[in-house]
């Protein structure tokens, strides 16, 4: 059996957000070889510091998205405050200024559903702690397609919320601890 | 015997997709083929789910027999979505780096492409009174909904949106206060019509139509995020083309030029705010 290569990660969070993600992202390899696209919840009114921030512990490349960004491997890509991220081919991100979803732009469903329109079953979409319910449609969209789906144990994410609703519409969701999502990711990329 | 059974790659709802928007531009002459496909999907499917249709080939159906259903559709291809003064940062550079040059003309053709519901509009015909310009200004606001257009000619918005609109207009450097241009009741805000004296309102599509005067500077935000990469590079050559000499063109906080065939026309002129020049004349 040939080990599964998906094409692109997606990753969908909010509320603890940030302490996640600086478990994952700084133990990705500088050869990591899919792009990982990110959703986190954020004030729209805010500037955002997500790339910044993690631009100086990752040895990935670490980018805040503009409209047409291609899509490279060892890269992260930060959806902006107030737009929502979506994947528009293979090789190219896009933005929209449509209405919120769930009260999000940024929303985690935007971005998981379009990625399992172009990926098809090519793409893992991982959700991670949170405190609303975004992404959980989305994990269903990937999942349907024949992509992979993960999300943090509830037990360990800061916000329950957001894993458990997707773990809900999504029950065979692998449920993985930050570590078992790290070792997951250093398997597959 | 079975069928033969065609390899494809192309998705059914893919396939439906290029047919509705191939009908579309047949029968009405509205051109979204080389929309990004991505967000043309997603309102697609909202279309037909709000719509009641099962299919997008059922609503194709409708389409091509009932024109009355043209604007509701319109209304989901096109996004409607702005604010007064929105990015105030924007605004504000355009009234310190860009104001000083253009008050060297004497006379201005300023161009809001895609102008949507008009906030963009009445926020720069306030600017430019402001700062003295308005006499000698015309404002050019374009659009493909003729919804949106009459909308924008009308200039009224609700009242709940006003106190954001307040801020922004602060924010942006108003050199007076917002409720000065509209007068309020029933929940609405009336911007006052003084403020259209020296704007033409006019259906015109990045798409399919030309170049019609030459502009000292063109707006044109969050609307090229909804083309695809050829369309956009359509879009910013009219643009270039329409610019005068060191002409100025102003696009959304995330968009960029540098993807685009047509960057080197351009140089950045306040690059944090999008704001370009054109260079090459």
């Amino acid at each position: 059996m040939t080990a599964y290569r998906p094409r692109a990660i997606v990753i969908g969070a909010s509320a603890g957000a940030l302490e996640a993600l600086t478990v994952i992202l700084p133990s990705l390899p500088s050869d990591f070889r899919a792009p990982i696209i990110i959703v986190v919840h954020i004030p729209s009114d805010k500037r955002s510091v997500l790339a910044e921030l993690f631009r100086a512990k990752c040895r990935i490349q670490v980018i805040d998205v503009e409209d047409k960004e291609p899509l490279k491997p060892a890269t992260a890509y930060f959806a902006p405050p107030d737009y929502h991220l979506l994947v528009e081919d293979t090789e190219t991100l896009g933005l929209t200024y449509e209405e919120p979803v769930l009260f999000s732009r940024p929303s985690i469903d935007v971005l998981f559903e379009s990625a399992a329109d172009v990926y098809g079953s090519d793409v893992t979409a991982i959700l991670l702690t949170g405190a609303n319910q975004d992404g959980a449609k989305g994990l269903v969209a990937v999942a349907e397609a024949g992509g992979q789906v993960i999300v943090q144990d509830p037990e360990t994410a800061f916000a329950a919320a957001m894993p458990e609703a997707g773990l809900r519409l999504c029950p065979n969701a692998e449920v993985l601890s930050l570590d078992g999502i790290c070792a997951y990711l250093r398997r597959i990329g | 015997m079975d069928a033969p059974v065609i390899e494809t790659f192309e998705k059914v709802e893919d396939i439906e997709i290029r047919l509705l928007l191939e009908a579309l531009y047949v029968r009405y002459h509205y051109d979204f083929r080389n929309y990004a496909m991505g967000s043309v999907k997603r309102r697609l499917r909202q279309a037909c789910e709000q719509m009641g249709f099962a299919t997008i080939s059922a609503l194709q159906e409708k389409i091509l027999h009932d024109e009355t259903m043209l604007p509701r559709l319109l209304g989901y291809l096109t996004v409607q979505v702005s604010e007064m003064f929105r990015d105030p940062s924007y605004f504000r550079a355009i009234r310190e780096k860009v104001v000083p040059h253009l008050k060297t003309y004497s006379s201005l053709k300023i161009w809001i492409a895609g102008c949507s519901c008009g906030e963009e509009v009445y926020s720069l015909a306030i600017l430019f009174r402001e700062e003295g310009l308005e006499d000698r200004t015309i404002f050019y606001a374009t659009d493909i909904n003729q919804d949106a257009l009459q909308a924008a000619e009308a200039g009224v918005y609700n009242l709940d949106r006003v106190q954001l609109f307040t801020e922004n207009h602060r924010k942006s450097g108003g050199r007076s206060s917002l409720s000065d241009y509209y007068k309020a009741g029933y929940g609405r805000v009336s911007f006052d019509r003084s403020l259209r004296e020296r704007v033409v309102f006019s259906d015109h599509s990045l798409v399919t139509d030309a170049v019609f005067g030459e502009m000292q500077l063109i707006s044109c935000r969050n609307v090229m995020i909804y083309f695809d990469r050829t369309l956009q590079d359509r879009a910013v050559g009219l643009f270039k083309d329409s610019l005068a000499r060191k002409g100025f063109l102003g696009i959304g906080a995330k968009e960029n030029l540098r993807f685009s065939a047509h960057a080197d026309g351009f140089k950045e002129f306040v690059r944090e705010e999008k704001i370009y020049q054109r260079v090459g004349l």
